[in-house]
């Protein structure tokens, strides 16, 4: 990934430069163009710190006029556009190009609407993941996908990424609590998909923008379903003195019908990482931690911890714990929350990975980790959305010391790999971008990643909108769109009927 | 005239692409169980998918199966029965509102007409259950999309285009799903007598509550004769299901009928008599007259839709009833005329949605457009996309026009 080829910036974009900055703030007055080289610093990567780039401008747009007007603008001079939220991408999927204009949508900050009797709240796209449900809390309702970067991280961001969190499982990501949005294509067109009733009418357009990564057009404003908060929240911590019992622990638990509200595994490094820097109170003679929270009215929270301890114990738990508090509850919470700057205490860096596999396999592939970790000389620290099969593990290394970077990325690339080997997928919640761009091959052949190319192509057919990113190879519309099937090649009048 | 029906991915594969040499359009089809939903087609060959069946994976610990798209519904329903488990967003039957054999139906059109149910307003319709796809493009290509994962946001997710896509963009030839628990009891409390308003107003109440409420129902006086071989009665019924673990939903309940012990009399409704009401909401039994009337499905704010059934009243002799807290209605036309401009009218002034009719005669789904007209910059990016996956118009031509 060290030697990722972008798109050859264009060099008449970058002669015009000046004369693009001077148009942009007649569309944008006031504060909202930046291109002096110290102020779009601030800019030049993501939550990707590995990668920097300078963008050839930034533009903050305070209007859904203006962005169409940006991007009409750009796409009627064939400049490249990159969206961008608040920037808390892992996969760098906001990472500027030299030749682009970085459309910056963080003054879209304020909340629309917001609709008790229906339960939703219609915002514009930079109000961040915590800001909704701060918004409507009071009235003891919540948005429910919850990124770990849900201080900071924007709706519109949410919406590119299709964002998920630890209570995906029984709450369901980003594109199953959004209803609506209004965005704005390439050619500056503004388009509403869905609204406040239920399903889009016609192809699921919000189906397929949500997880786009910013590559089929810009999220002007969005319309999320609300929740009433549980009456109440209590979790277990159970240790197993192997992955394997833990694994058939969240297993049984599932196969009991209990759908947890957050369930989540550490392996062993994470676990003492953790607990070395918050002092959680977590087992450290065992090889798998599993919190398992369940939420609801307390009758039926009381009822579903018996069964939780039931099963851990019938799978050898050696440890199990039970929050008698919302203090403990948050205490339990609290090394798992903490485990990523818990490893950066143990290690100058560290790269998060972000595979999903099929649960059953947590076994193959921790084993696998361990093997690879050998290979590349590496610590790998792993947590674990046990209950969807969402993997993060944490490889450790220094960047000071030439080479480790690029020998943390080949492992990195080798444990998805092994996901998609066992049946898993490259990226569960953190998107391609350009991290696993180079990847996508593992998963999809070429006709699959045309036909999805071919979807581009009807919402931007010059590829003019985040380019570089989720496709390792671009090919042009005109391209894609060639039929290869030819009259006579296939047998016909001798076609089988079957 | 020929109708093809392959018995495998490799045999859809050589039939699409013959179809696209020859620039010939095909109809598809499973069971046909909703051939009567859409501009009828005028196609001189057939693709029937329903040979292409069987279940290809399932692992109930996992959450996920795995059916060839002919595989039939109601096989996938007993499996997951069978392992106490279901698909939670409650795939309705058209069979009772449109004639037919019911129970019918397949995994590829469950998602291509993107079902679901009353539990829609909690658990979701099929594109929110719908976890990968393999399918042939009108080009004639073989693509897949997804995986089997129930967390993945690996490049577009080609998948959920195919719900609501009625066989326009590709043939599906396999579905991943995401299978749930199904839960361990369920009871519904009815409030007796209710005007739509107050039912409307009863219904947010109880859904802004924590009582984790999964369906919600209105059925007007006498329409509510029309579920359960009437065995309820005729009295207006606003009906609330809960559902889960045994002394959870005891304790809902209780709490629901706290919250609404003004609102009208109450009634519990448990077991199988709940889940019959249920289904009968579902599959739109209280319209299911025989007749071929025109019915509308109409998804509206759940506020809005009453305010605008109103005003349809004032033109128009409607029968209604509410499902999904009062924003999806069902609407039967009185007369022949099934309305389309009053009715779509009406429904941009009371704050948008979209109305399906689902139930017309075959020169009123010709004349008329059956699915939701577009804006325009809308539809010509619909019309792109699929020009993308069928370029020469030959999956199921017109039937979404």
């Amino acid at each position: 990934m060290s030697g990722l080829a972008m798109p050859k910036p264009d060099a008449e974009t970058l002669r015009r430069r000046a004369e693009i900055a001077a148009d942009m703030r007649i569309i944008v007055p006031g504060e909202g163009v930046v291109d002096a080289a110290n102020e779009m610093r601030a800019f030049e990567s993501d939550g990707l710190t590995a990668y920097r780039q300078l963008p050839l401008v930034v533009v903050l747009p305070e209007t859904v006029a203006q962005v169409s007007r940006v991007l009409k603008y750009c796409s009627d001079r064939n400049i490249r556009v990159v969206p961008r939220g608040s920037g808390t991408s892992l996969s760098g999927g906001a990472l500027p190009l030299e030749d682009a204009v970085l459309l910056v949508m963080s003054r879209f900050n304020r909340i629309l609407a917001i609709d008790y009797p229906n339960r939703i709240v219609v915002a514009q796209p930079g109000v961040t993941n915590l800001g909704i449900t701060t918004a409507v809390e009071q009235e003891g309702f919540y948005y429910a996908p919850d990124p770990s970067s849900q201080i900071a991280c924007s709706i519109g961001g949410n919406v590119a990424e299709n964002s998920g969190g630890v209570h995906c499982l029984k709450y369901g990501l980003t594109a199953n609590n959004v209803l609506g949005i209004e965005m704005v294509l390439m050619n500056g067109e503004v388009v509403r998909l869905g609204g406040s009733h239920l399903d889009q009418e016609g192809y699921d357009l919000l189906g397929v923008m949500t997880g786009s990564e910013g590559l089929l057009g810009v999220v002007t404003e969005v319309t999320v379903r609300i929740l009433k908060k549980p009456e109440t929240a209590r979790a277990l911590l159970i240790g197993f003195p192997t992955s394997e019992e833990g694994g058939q622990c969240v297993a049984d638990i599932i196969g009991a019908g209990i759908i947890p509200g957050g369930m989540e595994m550490m392996d062993r490094p994470a676990i003492h990482a953790a607990e070395d820097f918050v002092h959680a109170g977590y087992p450290l003679d065992v090889e798998a931690l599993l919190i398992v929270e369940l939420d609801g009215p307390g009758v039926e929270v009381d009822h579903l911890i018996g069964l939780v301890e039931a099963i851990a114990y019938r799978n050898g738990s050696t440890t199990c714990r039970i929050s008698q508090s919302e203090q403990e509850r948050l205490t339990f919470w609290a090394g798992r929350k903490a485990a990523f700057p818990a490893v950066g205490r143990i290690s100058p860096d560290y790269y998060c990975m972000d595979g999903t596999i099929p649960r059953k396999e947590l076994p193959r592939v921790l084993a696998g980790m361990r093997d690879l970790s050998e290979k590349y000389g590496l610590g790998v620290a792993n947590v674990f959305h046990a209950g969807d099969g969402n993997l993060h593990p944490l490889i450790l290394y220094d960047a000071n010391v030439p080479g480790e970077l690029d020998k943390a990325e080949s492992f990195g690339a080798d444990i998805l790999r092994l996901c998609v080997e066992v049946g898993g997928v490259l990226t569960g919640e953190h998107g391609v971008g350009v991290e696993k761009r180079d990847l996508m091959p593992e998963m999809f052949n070429q006709v699959d990643l045309d036909q999805q190319m071919r979807v581009k192509c009807a919402f931007d057919p010059n590829h003019l909108l985040n380019p570089g990113k989720v496709f390792p190879q671009l090919r042009r519309c005109a391209e894609l769109g060639r039929m290869h099937v030819h009259r006579g090649e296939v047998a016909f009048p001798d076609i089988p009927r079957f | 005239m020929t109708t093809f029906t392959p018995s495998s991915s490799a045999e859809t594969l050589s039939t699409v692409q013959w179809a696209a040499a020859e620039e010939t359009p095909l109809e598809l089809l499973g069971h046909g169980s909703k051939r009567g939903i859409g501009r009828p087609l005028q196609t001189e060959h057939t693709l029937d998918l329903s040979k292409l069946a069987g279940v290809t994976l399932y692992e109930p610990a996992e959450l996920v199966l795995s059916a060839r798209a002919g595989t039939p519904l109601a096989e996938i329903e007993q499996l997951l029965a069978e392992n106490g488990q279901q698909l939670a967003f409650e795939p309705m039957d058209y069979a009772p509102l449109l004639g037919g054999e019911p129970g019918r139906g397949t995994m590829g059109g469950v998602l291509a007409s993107n079902l679901s149910g009353p539990r829609r307003l909690k658990a979701g319709a099929a594109r929110d259950h719908i976890l990968g796809v393999a399918a042939v493009s009108g080009r004639g290509e073989a693509f897949k999309s997804g995986g089997r994962v129930v967390k993945n946001v690996t490049g577009y997710d080609l998948s959920k285009l195919m719900a609501n896509s009625w066989g326009t963009l590709a043939v599906l030839t396999d579905v991943t799903f995401k299978v749930l628990p199904a839960a361990e009891t369920e009871v519904t409390l009815a409030i007796r007598g209710l005007l739509d308003d107050a039912a409307v107003a009863a219904m947010a109440l109880a859904l802004g509550s924590s009582a984790e409420v999964s369906s919600a129902a209105h059925l007007p006086q006498r329409i509510a004769a029309r579920v359960a071989s009437g065995r309820h009665g005729s009295d207006a019924a606003t009906l609330l299901r809960v559902e889960g673990f045994g002394p959870s939903v005891v304790y809902r309940i209780e709490a629901l009928k706290q919250l609404l012990g003004q609102a009208g009399p109450l009634e519990e409704i448990a077991g199988e008599a709940s889940k019959t009401i249920w289904r009968d909401i579902r599959d739109c039994w209280p319209f299911a007259d025989g007749k071929t009337g025109p019915v509308w499905r109409v998804s509206m704010a759940p506020s809005q839709a009453h305010h605008m059934v109103m005003a349809l009243r004032m033109q128009a002799a409607v029968d209604a009833f509410y499902d999904w807290q009062g924003g999806l209605v069902w609407l039967s036309m009185r007369e022949d005329d099934p309305e389309a401009e009053l009715l779509r009218g009406l429904i941009r002034k009371y704050g948008g949605g979209h109305a399906t009719l689902v139930r017309a005669s075959a020169p009123h789904r010709a004349a008329l457009p059956v699915f939701e007209p577009q804006p325009p910059h809308l539809a010509a990016l619909s019309a792109r996309l699929k020009a993308e996956f069928d370029p020469k118009q030959i999956l199921n031509p017109g039937r979404m026009a």
